[in-house]
């Protein structure tokens, strides 16, 4: 996600980073820049505007002209204001002192409202809450169904009641969540225009009779100028909590989120990445916009790490790893672990300088299958002393795995890279490859 | 073009209203009390544009043009930018390839398949419900084929379309291979005579490699029953999509070649600007247009008539 954005800013410090002296001139030439890179990305044109003239403000002042890098001091303004626009910090979601803690969400139609439902319930879940899901979407045929299936899969009760309204449905809801002992009810609104003023009456009674603790404003990443509208609209009627950013693992630039930030300054609260129920995260402000400036999301890679790793298998690892004794079957383990942080993609977007690869390296998740397949075509034995695969044991494990040799050849070569680097690493050595990624700012 | 003369011109109007308030609603504004044609005049208009989600480099293209014109033929007085926008916007769409009538199809094959995609939310299986309404209103026999089957309840949510449209639907179980459910309806419409096939299939971003393979795969198996199929395949654009809605275009195009646009949701505030941006880079044309959300809230889009909607006072 915004990893265009942030290749496009890139090339933009590149510049500003390579010259010697800064003049106001070439200040104002990459504010152009930067104006164009933010309104490319759908950032609104008011925000944008009221952003370069804030940086050029503080660019143009004295700190910069007299500071021996100025590029970097740039750089870091830019990221600074970058930052102040998307909230400074983390904001955590409402809980009720007294159970359930209720929460509503709204947004227009097709925003991805069910979907992060069911995601929300999940996630609170996996956390230790009793979530129970409330059907409220009256209107779009089969919206009801989509909930009720949803909530199948996650194992989250579902409140569905047909024939009748949504405000009905919501009150009732309450009651019943409070009669089951469920913890947290997320009541799914239906989908409405912002100018549509009996849909908006509708959730306002809805807001009016349940009280909901946290109203969450879910909006489509992909929307362009008019997302501070909508956001506005809905604000005006609801004073939401929170806002979400959802469908972010496409190639938006994702203006959208900082646009709506500066309009009606509610913290975006969650993202979601993907198509899989598990596919959202938790947002944090400073860590996006480092994201953004291609600084990488180093925390948030650790705490996916921290959440889906096994303790004990770590230790062992961390055992292995000292005594160089990296075997393919650890190496198999830690694909698995990998696999459970999302896809390679996401993890890869996370690491600091990663957003310097070619655009269109589109990383293959299928490639990890192939290297799996490969590696359980192996013996045990093979595993442990990979040494003995010779050819004819390469053409087996090649025919096994229904790939070739080469295939086979390619994964030996780098394991045996990779055991090499374990060595280093083991020793207390960097490798080189790590020293190049000086943060910049 | 029987049915084309029935639909309401003032429908239109109504659907566009708000794009027009909004985006020429400004233009008016801001030309009142202006003397002359100047720098400051056309950033505004720059600023209009790209607030209406037209792009920097399509705003680009029309402000210059219109600055060029300026010099060349020397307009002065702003009320004329009026004129000089309308022609200028209208330039932009006119590069996209001449459209034929909306609800007509070719008498060389039976039945017509059209498919349709896009990202998720955009409106794909109510477009589908409003695309059957109207094709069987122009007195053909219809089917719909259940090509999502991955959402929770998409069939279903097709079902109730379907009814409402009163046309056949074929599906099969939630998670059942879409080529293989598009491949059993075409076999079944050729069997049965029909004239219009639409094959729903589950929105998915562009960017995913293997969804925009099974898209592919899905038009592969079509062609082994029927080499020309399908006959069109929509791209269904939610009016609020910012520039992103220009790699949608690119991806759907490159993997399943659209012939053309739904813009949706146009009720809206949104401004569906987008589509100048891609009609610049890609020329796809807009074939029809969403405004609301009952059955009969689809209208064939129409370049002259858009840009004069855009402009009748």
């Amino acid at each position: 996600m915004f990893e265009d954005l942030s290749q496009k800013l890139d090339l933009v410090f590149k510049r500003l980073r390579g010259q010697g002296r800064i003049t106001e001139e070439n200040v104002a030439e990459s504010l152009r820049e930067v104006r164009r890179v933010l309104l490319d990305a759908d950032v609104n044109y008011k925000v944008v505007k009221q952003f370069v003239e804030d940086v050029h403000k503080r660019a143009v002042g004295q700190e910069v002209l007299q500071s021996i890098t100025p590029g970097q001091l740039i750089v870091k303004i830019i990221h600074d204001e970058l930052i102040k626009l998307m909230g400074t910090s983390y904001t955590e979601m409402k809980y009720a002192p007294m159970p359930p803690t209720i929460i509503m969400v709204a947004g227009l139609q097709g925003s991805g409202k069910t979907t992060f439902c069911a995601k929300l319930a999940l996630m609170l879940k996996s956390k230790g809450r009793q979530p129970i899901l409330v059907a409220a979407d009256v209107y779009r045929p089969a919206a009801m169904d989509q909930l009720a299936m949803l909530g199948k899969q996650i194992g989250v009760p579902v409140i569905v009641e047909r024939g009748k309204g949504a405000v009905e449905i919501a009150e009732g809801a309450i009651d019943q969540a409070r009669k089951a002992a469920r913890d947290v009810v997320i009541i799914d609104t239906a989908g409405r225009l912002h100018v549509d003023e009996e849909m908006m009456k509708e959730i306002e009674t809805i807001k009016a009779r349940v009280n909901p603790h946290e109203i969450l404003f879910v909006v489509d990443s992909m929307t362009g100028q008019d997302a501070v509208n909508t956001a506005k609209a809905f604000h005006d009627r609801l004073d939401f909590d929170g806002v979400v950013l959802t469908k972010l693992d496409g190639d938006t630039r994702g203006g959208a989120a900082i646009s709506i930030r500066a309009v009606v300054s509610k913290p975006i609260k969650f993202v979601g990445v993907g198509e899989k129920l598990d596919a959202l995260e938790v947002f944090h402000p400073e860590r996006m916009a480092s994201r953004i400036l291609g600084m990488g999301d180093i925390v948030t890679l650790v705490e996916k790490a921290q959440a889906n790793f096994d303790e004990t298998k770590a230790q062992k690892l961390e055992e292995k790893l000292r005594k160089s004794q990296f075997t393919f079957e650890d190496f198999l383990d830690q694909l698995h672990e990998i696999k459970k942080m999302g896809s390679l993609q996401q993890v890869l977007s996370m690491i600091p300088g990663m957003n310097k690869l070619p655009a269109n390296a589109s990383i293959d998740d299928r490639a990890l299958v192939r290297v799996e397949a490969i590696i359980q075509s192996m013996t045990r034995d093979e595993r442990n002393r990979p040494n003995i695969i010779n050819g004819a044991r390469r053409k087996r494990i090649a025919a096994g795995s229904g790939t070739s040799v080469q295939d086979v050849n390619k994964v030996l070569k780098q394991f045996g890279d990779m055991q090499k680097m374990m060595k280093t690493f083991s020793k207390g050595k960097i490798p080189r490859m790590f020293q190049g990624m000086r943060l910049p700012g | 073009m029987g049915f084309f003369d029935k639909i309401s011109f003032s429908k239109l109007k109504e659907g566009l209203a708000k794009t027009r308030e909004t985006l020429f609603g400004k233009v008016q504004k801001m030309l009142l009390g202006r003397s002359k044609i100047d720098a400051e005049l056309l950033d505004e208009l720059e600023a209009i544009l790209i607030g209406g989600d037209v792009g920097v480099a399509t705003t680009g293209v029309i402000i210059e043009n219109i600055r060029l014109r300026v010099k060349k033929e020397k307009y002065e007085d702003p009320a004329e930018l009026d004129t000089l926008l309308r022609e200028e916007i209208q330039k932009v769409l006119a590069s996209g390839p001449e459209e034929s009538s909306p609800f007509a199809i070719p008498a060389d094959h039976r039945p017509h398949v059209i498919m349709v995609v896009g990202v998720n939310g955009v409106g794909k299986t109510t477009t589908i419900g409003k695309l059957a309404h109207n094709y069987r209103s122009a007195g053909k026999n219809v089917m719909i084929a259940a090509a999502d089957t991955f959402r929770a309840a998409a069939n279903e949510q097709l079902e109730i379309w379907a009814s409402r449209a009163g046309v056949e639907i074929v599906q099969q179980a939630h998670g059942a291979d879409p080529a293989a459910v598009a491949y059993d309806a075409l076999n079944a419409a050729v069997a049965r005579h029909t004239d219009v096939m639409i094959i729903d299939t589950a929105g998915r971003l562009h960017t995913k490699v293997n969804l925009m393979e099974e898209l592919k795969k899905i038009k592969r198996v079509l062609q082994k029953l029927m080499p020309d199929a399908p006959h069109d395949v929509f791209l269904v654009l939610d009016a609020s999509t910012g520039q992103n809605g220009i790699q949608q275009a690119q991806q759907f195009s490159a993997s399943v070649g659209v012939t053309g646009i739904v813009l949706t949701k146009l009720d809206g505030t949104a401004k569906g600007g987008v589509v100048l941006a891609i009609n610049n880079v890609l020329q796809i044309p807009v074939k029809f247009i969403g405004v609301g959300e009952k059955i009969d809230d689809l209208q064939p889009f129409d370049r002259k008539e858009f840009v004069e909607a855009l402009f009748a006072k």
